[in-house]
Order: structure tokens, then C-alpha cells, then sequence
């Protein structure tokens, strides 16, 4: 698949929706199981929407869609998140 | 919430045919990472607004950041960054961003930084986090660029500095008597100017995405640990 970048692209908007850098925590997917940092995953799309997909499998982990009311997160291919202890 | 911030462009000086720094004084910053990057936003006069990333040159404590921006064709947000803006004036910008790929002074292994195009400008934010706390800690570069006059902080490149070793390579001239013709980074090249992975190294890999996921592939075919390679991609 052409046209991607990585998840450290959405470290801006997602500083929207969590208040720690989300692009470093862990995420296990859950088609393939593999785990990476989001910073790691594939990102598609751009501000009318991004789409994350996993290193491992290319499945959806999650989608990032502007809403009028504020920006909407699906996350239907994580299995789980894991946060880094803040230091 | 990061929210954004306004910065005044204090300088700003052309770095290649493409590309220009910019010295930003965003009151508020309180400093950044070497490695990490921001989102600026710019606004059309209808209102209508884009938001793209940029990496940042310059690491530490304070309010004053370089940004170093290559013009895309056809791009909404980098022309007016790289033609338009002038000293002076305004830019939104939000961050510091990601906590990822990124260097601190107090980790102690060796360091191989490889960038493709302006993919050097957030290592080049690690060289100079290396060289002002005059650290120890073995540092590599490997700088992929078009030509002599498409290399970011060519100056500065130039200059020797302990722990150090720079080496360029051209994609599309070479200058003359240059001792490799010009090409992409290949396996050999990786295998003649970058720590083996015997040793370990901390690995990062910045460009278009074409050229990290080569470059990253390579590298993990030579035996480092994918995780031991972070990578940032910016398209193309």
C-alpha cells in the first residue's frame, strides 16, 4: 500500500483527545497480534481523517474522523493499549 | 491538551533550491526534545485551514526553534512556508510533539542517524543536542541528498566535531572526484558507513516514506532489531 506515513503524523491531533503522547504507547492488534508502538503503525489519510493500520498485518487498528462536534476515535483493531509510566 | 501557540519568525535562510530554516520565538514553547516535531497551521483567508508536521532542528530549554521545511509540489501548507513567509510574521503552531523518535543526552548507545532529504532535520536536532552537551556517546550519520546544494545545513555539516562522523551520499549528482557515484543508499553503503549490528546501535531513519521503509528493510536484514530502528516517515 502506497501513500503512508507513521503514527508520530497524528501526535498532534490525538494531543487532542488523550493528555500523554499517545504515539508512544503500545497497541496489540488485534487480527495478527502483533504489538508496536503507535508511533510505529502505518497512518493513511490526513485531516478529513486518518486511518492507522497495523505494522505486522495491514489491518485497521483505529480511525481518527473529524466530527463538527470534535474528532472522533474508533479503535476496532486494538486489542489493547498499553501507556509508558510517566517518568 | 497541547493547544496551539503563535510564533514570530525571528530569521529565516534558504537552505537548498527546495528547502529553508526558519528560526521561530513561540512565547510559551518551554523547549523540546531533539527529535521531536510540531504541527503548524495556516489559514486562507476564507477561513479555510491546513495543518501539516515539520521536525525541528533544535533541541533544549526556551522559547526559540528551528524548523527546516522543504517545499512539495503541489503542497498546501510547505510553499507558503518555504516562499511566502517572512520575517515577522505569525505561524500556529502546536506542539512539542511525539515522545518516539527522539535522542537525550543521557542514553549511552552509540547513535547511528540516517536521513533522506530534509529527513535529516530532526537528527540534525540530535547532532546538535550531541555536540552542545559535549557527549561521549559514538554518533554516525549517514545524509542521503539529491546533490551538493540539496543538502540541509551543509555548513555546519562540514564542520569536525568529537564523536562525529558525517558521511554523504548523493542520489542524483555527485560532486566532482566524489568517491562514490551517485545512487540510492544501497545495502553496501549501509554495510561500509553504518555501526554493525553486533554492536547495537540506536538506530534512526528519517525521509519520504519510500526511502525509510528501504532503508529500515535493509537494516533489519543486516541483523539489527526492528526495535532497536525507529523511523519517521513524512509521505512522498
Amino acid at each position: 500500500m502506497d501513500g503512508h506515513v507513521d503514527g508520530n503524523a497524528i501526535a498532534g491531533v490525538m494531543s487532542d483527545i488523550f493528555a500523554f503522547d499517545v504515539t508512544t504507547a503500545r497497541a496489540r492488534c488485534r487480527t495478527c497480534g502483533a504489538v508496536a508502538a503507535l508511533a510505529q503503525d502505518m497512518v493513511y489519510g490526513g485531516e478529513q481523517g486518518y486511518v492507522v493500520r497495523c505494522l505486522g498485518c495491514e489491518d485497521v487498528l483505529m480511525v481518527l474522523v473529524p466530527e463538527p462536534n470534535g474528532m472522533r476515535m474508533q479503535m476496532r483493531g486494538i486489542a489493547w493499549l498499553e501507556v509508558p509510566r510517566p517518568v | 491538551m497541547v493547544g496551539w501557540k503563535v510564533g514570530v519568525v525571528a530569521e529565516s535562510r534558504s537552505e537548498t533550491p527546495s528547502g529553508r530554516s526558519i528560526i521561530l520565538e513561540v512565547p510559551g514553547w518551554g523547549g523540546n526534545i531533539a527529535g521531536q516535531h510540531l504541527d503548524a497551521r495556516v489559514t486562507a483567508p476564507d477561513g479555510y485551514q491546513a495543518v501539516r508536521a515539520y521536525s525541528i532542528a533544535t533541541s533544549g530549554d526556551g522559547d526559540r526553534i528551528q524548523l527546516g521545511v522543504d517545499r512539495v509540489q503541489g503542497g498546501e501548507v510547505s510553499p507558503y512556508l518555504v516562499d511566502d513567509l517572512q520575517v515577522g510574521d505569525a505561524l500556529e503552531v502546536k506542539g512539542p510533539l511525539g515522545g518516539w523518535f527522539v535522542w537525550k543526552p543521557e542514553h549511552t548507545q552509540s547513535v547511528q542517524l540516517i536521513g533522506g532529504g530534509s529527513g535529516v532535520v530532526p537528527l540534525m536536532a540530535m547532532i546538535r543536542s550531541h555536540r552542545a552537551t559535549q557527549s561521549a556517546v559514538p554518533f554516525r550519520l549517514l545524509y542521503s541528498a539529491r546533490s551538493e546544494e540539496h543538502t540541509f545545513f551543509r555548513d555546519e555539516l562540514a564542520q569536525s566535531s568529537p564523536a562525529l562522523d558525517v558521511t554523504l551520499l548523493y542520489t542524483r549528482q555527485a560532486p566532482d572526484g566524489w568517491p562514490r557515484a551517485a545512487g540510492r543508499v544501497t545495502k553496501e553503503d549501509l554495510v561500509a558507513t553504518t555501526f554493525p549490528a553486533d554492536i547495537s546501535p540506536s538506530v534512526f531513519v528519517c525521509g519520504p516514506t519510500p526511502f525509510v521503509e528501504a532503508v529500515a528493510s535493509t537494516l533489519v536484514e543486516l541483523g539489527h532489531h526492528p526495535l532497536m530502528v525507529k523511523t519517521e516517515r513524512f509521505g512522498g
